[in-house]
Formats: C-alpha cells, sequence, structure tokens
C-alpha cells in the first residue's frame, strides 16, 4: 500500500512543486533579467572619458552673492579679499577641508547632486578633491568642478605660472579643475645649533642620513632624526624614495608595487633607525609628542611647512636653531626626487551663477602677491612664491635662508606619485601603523600595506597592475 | 506589559456597555499617538522603504534583483566589518546580561533603600550625557598622557595611545563606552522590573528555605526573563549599529582605526565617499535583516509575548 495515496495528498504535493517551480522561476527571471548593480563602471574612474569641453555654464546672473568654503587656515585670505572688493557680495563659511581624510565636501556635494541646489560656489579642499570633482558623481550629473581653463575663466599665461608638476592633480582629460594654492615639498629640516655643537655635519645622501642617524642614536641616545609614525609620513618617506605605491600608469589604473626596489631600500632603511630608536614610531603630531620629545628632534624629513607649524608653533623650538636642506638623493640617481605632503587647491564649482567673480577670487588667492606674500604655506604660483620668500615673517624663525632648499625642492617633486580617488593616508595609518606598534618591522608590513592599498584602489574603481 | 497585555484582550467583552465614553477616549488616544505615528512614517518607515527601493535598484533606477547585495558582500570590507560587530555584540551582549541583572538583584535585595536610591542615579548620568560626549570622556581615559587612570593603561603594558588602540583592543573598548553610557539606565529598568515581583513570592521562596541567590536564580530572574529579553534586542539592534564610537576613534587616533570597522562606517563610505546609495543600502538592509532575524529567535524562543504568565 502506498503510504501517501489520499488524493488531497496527492493534490498538495502537485501544488507545492508547482509552486516550488514557479518561485525558481520567478528567482531565475529576477536575477537574470536584472541591471547590473553598476551601471556604469567606467563612470566611477577616470579612465573612460576622455572628451573635449563639455562643460556649460548655467545661467550667470552678474553681482549675485558667491558662497566660499574655507579651511580656518586660509579664512584670513578670504577676509582679506572680502575687504578689498566690497563690490563682491560673498558669504564666507568655514569649514575642516584642510585637514586629512576630511570627506565633508564630497559628502555635502553628493547630497547637492541628489537634491539639485546649494553647492558652494568656491571651496578649498585637498588635491584629493580634484579626482572627484571633476567627475560627475552621478550619471546625469555635472561634474562638481569647473573647467577653470575653458570659458575664459583663467587665462592660459597664468595656469603657466605654477610651480612644474604643480596642477597635475588638477588636471584630467585635458583640463584643468582646480588651482593650486600652496605645495608642500619635503626637505630636510635639522635643529642646525644642535648639529654645530655636536660636529655633525648636514647629510645629502640617504646613506649619510642613515649613518648620522645610527651615530645619534649612540652618542646621544633619546635624539630622533624623523618619525613614521604620522598619517602623512609615508608622503615624506617612500615618495621621497620614489616607491611605486600609487604610480597612475594610465588613466584609471594604479601601479601598485611596493616589493620594487625604491620602496625596499626606504623600509630597510628605516627599519634599521626604528630598532636603533632614532626614528620614532610615534607621529610627530600625535597627544604628547612634542611635550615629551619636541626638544629632541634632531632632523627631520617632513614638508616645507614643517618649519613654521611644527618646531615654531607645535614644538616651539626658539629662533634662530632650526634651518631646511634640499632633499636626500639616492646613490645612483640622476635628478633629486622629492614627496609632497599636502597643499591645498581652490576649486569653482560648475553650478556657479557667477562663474566671474568665483573665478576671479581663486585667482586672486592663488596668485596675488598681496595675498600670497604672507600666506602661512609655500605659494604653488612661481612669482608669488618668490614673494613669499622675500617676506621677512616666512624668514625670520630659520637659522639659514631656506629659499634655495624650498625652491630646489618644489621643482622635484616625483610625478610618479599619483593623487588618487581615496586618500594614500588610509593604509598607511589603519594597516601600518598599527602593525609598527604591533613590533613588526616595516619591511614585513609592505605586503599587507601593498593589499590594502589595492583593495582600496579596486573599491574605487580602479585597475590594479602589480609589477 | 503582560498585565497591560491581559486587560486588552479583556477589553472587547465589556464593550458594549460604554461604548460613547470609550469612543472618545479612543479620539484622545488617537490625538496622542499621531504625533509619534508622524514621525514614525517619516524618520522611520519612509527611509526603510527608501532603503528597500535603493538596495534593490542601481544608480539609473533599474532594478536589480539581489545584485547589489552580492556585490557589497563581494566586498574586500564587508565580512571583517561584519567580524568586528560580531565579537563587539558577543562580548557587549553577555556582560550588559550578566552585569545589569546581577547589579540590579544586588541593588533590589541587598543594599538599602537610600544608597540603592543614590547608586541608580549615579548610574543613569553617564547615560543622560550624549553619545559623542561620552566618546570624547572615553578619549581622555585611553590616552596615557592625559589620562587619570594611565598607571593601570601602562600596568597593562600600553604605554601609548596607539598602543591602547591596536586593532584586537577595539571591541573591548567599544563594549567600555557602550557599558558605560548605556547599562545604567537598564539597571534601573531591571530594578523596576524586580520591584513588580510581589512580596509574598519573594517571602514565600524564603519560607521554603531558598536563600538570596536561589531566589534570584529560581524565582526573581525567570520572572523578569521578559525584560532581559527585551533589554537583548534592544541592545543586540543598538549594537549593530555602531558608528559613532569608532568614527570618533578613527579621527582622534589620525586614523589608525579603519574607516570601515563597523558595517554602518562601511555604508558611510559606500554612500559619501564611493557616492555609492545603492550599495549603501544594501549594506543597511543587511544589518536590518540581521536586526530582524536575531530578534524574532529571541522572541520565539523566550516565549516573550505570551499572555498566560499570570
Amino acid at each position: 500500500m502506498r503510504s501517501s495515496g489520499s488524493p488531497t495528498e496527492r493534490h498538495r504535493g502537485r501544488r507545492t512543486t508547482k509552486l516550488g517551480a514557479l518561485a525558481l522561476c520567478a528567482v531565475t527571471v529576477v536575477l537574470a533579467g536584472c541591471a547590473s548593480a553598476d551601471p556604469t563602471p567606467g563612470a566611477s574612474s577616470h579612465a573612460s572619458t576622455a572628451q573635449a569641453s563639455t562643460f556649460k555654464a548655467p545661467p550667470q546672473k552678474a553681482g549675485s552673492e558667491i558662497t566660499v568654503w574655507t579651511d580656518s587656515t586660509r579664512l584670513p585670505s578670504v577676509q582679506k579679499y572680502e575687504k578689498a572688493h566690497p563690490d563682491v557680495k560673498m558669504n564666507v563659511v568655514t569649514y575642516d577641508g584642510g585637514a586629512d581624510g576630511s570627506t565633508y565636501l564630497q559628502t555635502k556635494v553628493q547630497l547637492f547632486d541628489r537634491v539639485g541646489k546649494g553647492w558652494p560656489d568656491v571651496v578649498f579642499g585637498t588635491p584629493n578633491d580634484t579626482t572627484w570633482a571633476s567627475q560627475p558623481t552621478k550619471p546625469g550629473a555635472t561634474a562638481f568642478a569647473a573647467p577653470v581653463d575653458e570659458n575664459g575663466l583663467v587665462p592660459q599665461a597664468t595656469l603657466d605660472g605654477f610651480a612644474k608638476g604643480s596642477l597635475t592633480p588638477c588636471q584630467y582629460d585635458g583640463h584643468t579643475y582646480c588651482l593650486r594654492n600652496d605645495i608642500a615639498q619635503v626637505v630636510l629640516w635639522y635643529n642646525k645649533s644642535l648639529m654645530d655643537k655636536w660636529g655633525y655635519s648636514v647629510p645629502t645622501t640617504w646613506p649619510q642620513y642613515e649613518a648620522l642617524g645610527k651615530k645619534v642614536a649612540k652618542e646621544h641616545p633619546g635624539y630622533l632624526v624623523g618619525s613614521v609614525g604620522d598619517t602623512n609620513s609615508q608622503e615624506s618617506y617612500f615618495w621621497s624614495s620614489q616607491c611605486p605605491a600609487f604610480d597612475q600608469t594610465k588613466p584609471g589604473t594604479l601601479r601598485v608595487d611596493l616589493g620594487d626596489s625604491h620602496c625596499t631600500r626606504m623600509s630597510s632603511l628605516l627599519d634599521g633607525l626604528i630598532s636603533a630608536k632614532a626614528v620614532s614610531k610615534q607621529g610627530f603630531f600625535s597627544q604628547g609628542f612634542a611635550k615629551n620629545s619636541g626638544s629632541k628632534v634632531l632632523m627631520a624629513v617632513g614638508p616645507s611647512w614643517y618649519g613654521q607649524y611644527l618646531f615654531k608653533t607645535a614644538f616651539k623650538t626658539p629662533a634662530k636653531q632650526v634651518a631646511a636642506a634640499p632633499p636626500l638623493t639616492w646613490p645612483g640617481d640622476t635628478a633629486p626626487a622629492t614627496g609632497n605632503v599636502g597643499g591645498g587647491v581652490w576649486m569653482v564649482s560648475s553650478h556657479s551663477a557667477n562663474l566671474k567673480a568665483s573665478a576671479a577670487l581663486a585667482t586672486w588667492l592663488t596668485t596675488s602677491n598681496d595675498n600670497q606674500a604672507t600666506a602661512p604655506t609655500y605659494p604653488a604660483y612661481t612669482p608669488a612664491a618668490k614673494a613669499w620668500l622675500a617676506n621677512p615673517a616666512n624668514s625670520d624663525y630659520f637659522a639659514d635662508d631656506v629659499s634655495t632648499p624650498f625652491e630646489q625642492a618644489a621643482q622635484s617633486v616625483w610625478t610618479g606619485w599619483a593623487t588618487t580617488k581615496f586618500s594614500d593616508a588610509t593604509a598607511w595609518s589603519s594597516i601600518v601603523l598599527p602593525a609598527l606598534t604591533a613590533g613588526h618591522s616595516l619591511t614585513s608590513t609592505l605586503p599587507a600595506w601593498q593589499k590594502a592599498i589595492s583593495d582600496e584602489a579596486r573599491a574605487n574603481g580602479y585597475q590594479v597592475a602589480g609589477k | 506589559m503582560t498585565l497591560l497585555e491581559t486587560q486588552r484582550v479583556v477589553v472587547p467583552a465589556s464593550r458594549t456597555d460604554a461604548g460613547p465614553r470609550r469612543r472618545s477616549g479612543g479620539r484622545a488616544g488617537y490625538l496622542f499617538v499621531a504625533g509619534y505615528t508622524l514621525f514614525l512614517l517619516a524618520f522611520g518607515v519612509f527611509p526603510t522603504c527608501y532603503a528597500f527601493y535603493l538596495a534593490f535598484t542601481n544608480s539609473m533606477g533599474q532594478f536589480t534583483g539581489l545584485n547589489q547585495f552580492v556585490k557589497v558582500a563581494k566586498d574586500y570590507r564587508f565580512l571583517p566589518a561584519f567580524e568586528h560587530i560580531l565579537i563587539y555584540l558577543v562580548l557587549w551582549l553577555v556582560v550588559l546580561v550578566v552585569l545589569t541583572v546581577l547589579s540590579a538583584v544586588l541593588l533590589r535585595s541587598r543594599v538599602g533603600p537610600r544608597t540603592s536610591a543614590v547608586l541608580r542615579f549615579l548610574y543613569y548620568i553617564p547615560g543622560a550625557l550624549a553619545g559623542v560626549a561620552s566618546v570624547l570622556v572615553w578619549l581622555f581615559m585611553l590616552d596615557p598622557d592625559v589620562s587619570p587612570v594611565s598607571w593601570l593603561l601602562s600596568a597593562l603594558g600600553m604605554n601609548s595611545f596607539a598602543a591602547v588602540l591596536s586593532p584586537g583592543n577595539l571591541p573591548v573598548i567599544f563594549l567600555l563606552i557602550a557599558f558605560w553610557t548605556g547599562a545604567g539606565g537598564w539597571i534601573v529598568v531591571m530594578y523596576g522590573a524586580l520591584n513588580n515581583i510581589p512580596d509574598e513570592v519573594i517571602e514565600a521562596a524564603r519560607v521554603d528555605g531558598a536563600g538570596p541567590w536561589r531566589i534570584a536564580w529560581s524565582v526573581q530572574i525567570p520572572m523578569v526573563r521578559q525584560w532581559i529579553v527585551y533589554m537583548t534586542i534592544l541592545a543586540f539592534a543598538s549594537g549593530t549599529q555602531l558608528f559613532v564610537e569608532p568614527q570618533l576613534l578613527q579621527t582622534a587616533s589620525l586614523g589608525r582605526v579603519s574607516p570601515t570597522w563597523s558595517p554602518n562606517q562601511l555604508a558611510y563610505v559606500f554612500a559619501f565617499q564611493q557616492g555609492d546609495f545603492n550599495g549603501a543600502a544594501a549594506i543597511s538592509v543587511f544589518l536590518l535583516a540581521v536586526g530582524l532575524i536575531a530578534a524574532g529567535l529571541l522572541v520565539s524562543r523566550s516565549s516573550m509575548f505570551r499572555l498566560d504568565e499570570k
């Protein structure tokens, strides 16, 4: 006798099978007939778009108010312009646009793009901001940054006046989307008073730096020749070593090869100095460093703004002690190469109803001697940089003239380290620094760092090439 | 809660005799719940529906089925984020349940009424501080350079803020912050629940020869079981939403904490750094599903809504 012979049961069974088949069909149809989750993969990188001029200015309203977003450091400059140009109506907003890894501007622009209003007219941002601002944030949207080389916004002659390579992070698809405010070329800072007192000569090459560091560790324990613990230390060291960590070989393709000898030569140099305790694993800018070790910094490989912001403001090193030397070189390298730690940009919004006033402001802020001669950091616009160096306020504090090392370094920034859609600080500070704190060597952490950069790059739409 | 539910069941039987009054009471009732309902619809239900819409479409508005979910689940940060939150949740729920119930039982039966009131007030204070302020307090506590308990931190082998923030310590740090801000309120609630147990019940247990521990374990805790389940569900839901703590710690530590430590942070990065609102919505729906499944399991396993208790 069959156990499941009753008609109702058989009927129910058939119905279940039918339902199951139907559900299966539905799922298959849903899955097969669905659009891709990411309809335009190319749109998220700069790979695909090599269009000619596509920027159409929105209707202009002469004399209309412009909204300016600035970081607090650049606020006095904007206020100065406001005072000198009472005819320009301005609404000035301070935000944390200068901070490392701030995504405030990007967040806000994404939201403005969704509601179709609210964009500021002129903003101060990081070079990383230009990578997304030069592309539409979603299909159908207009890229936030206006190409300033179009519609006569900024004359080509002005653009040509910027330091070599300093506008590279602003340029996509053959257009320029920002004006570089300042550059942060890496030099070798040193305490001249201590060096003279101890009879040390200033190193000019990396091997000399390494040797001196080890000597200092032995003869003056506790004194430091550098730090790797900050969010930007990788730019001071690995960028200066021409390590292909963020090497954009073509638009949208990033070569990440930390096994390259340009990277390992730096990591083993630093490992030696870290274990000798001549290079600190704690960041210069970390809590308590200035108080505990600020007076023990003999040398620091870092950007041009270290002089005023680190030694003078944070460490309170007395005047006439600190000096800058040109970037260190590697034996066998034909031309000096150095890194770049920050440096802001000004962007004009493509949605501005007063592009003329917006562009005029951005131009004045970046190129005018009136503003830049007294600016807090080294200007990217070459004539303005000369005026900046000539201003005693920018050089009085130092033991020597910083002009030569600054100008030399400004021309030597290695262009193989690209400004990417994601910050180069994230992987360094969340993967490498905790590993160093846990006692691992820098060299042993390179594979993890490489993986973190590659993963992040892919998530941001880049093709990643290894060697 | 049990009492209220029981009354509601009884109501229909006696409905006929007091018609008009009840109806006007009903209107006032509607008025009272209207404000809440409006806010719930505007800031709870509508955003949830919108999140579902986003999660099943792409940036062009095309229907994508489950593709968004597959995409975010394949993301390299997805599994670590969920793993972090899982470790944190297990620690947080166990510690929360054990310590709040234990504290409430002790406050109820082993501490004098006046001391108990003072202690309950003290426990409640941290919860009254805004979330961000609480985290800031902990940033000071955890930085050996400024912490009043730096001796304790160095005794544990942590001499710098960086060492305190090593990846392995993070779940414990978030647990400390969450417990400090959240547990006090729950102790007060548990205490209230224990207060609802009639004295005769405790008395009867005592007459039967039960000691304080026996009473706690066999009488008090089973009788507040539904409150414990309720607390667990809410703590689970808020635990999966962890965002402010890791985000602030990430900024304060100059990036030493991953910006995608928790799933909510990952959703934030998807939305506002990658401009992928659909992917972000898919992660949120994942979290919602996890929360609902966990709540469903807890409710059905503990028979939380059973009405025939008394």
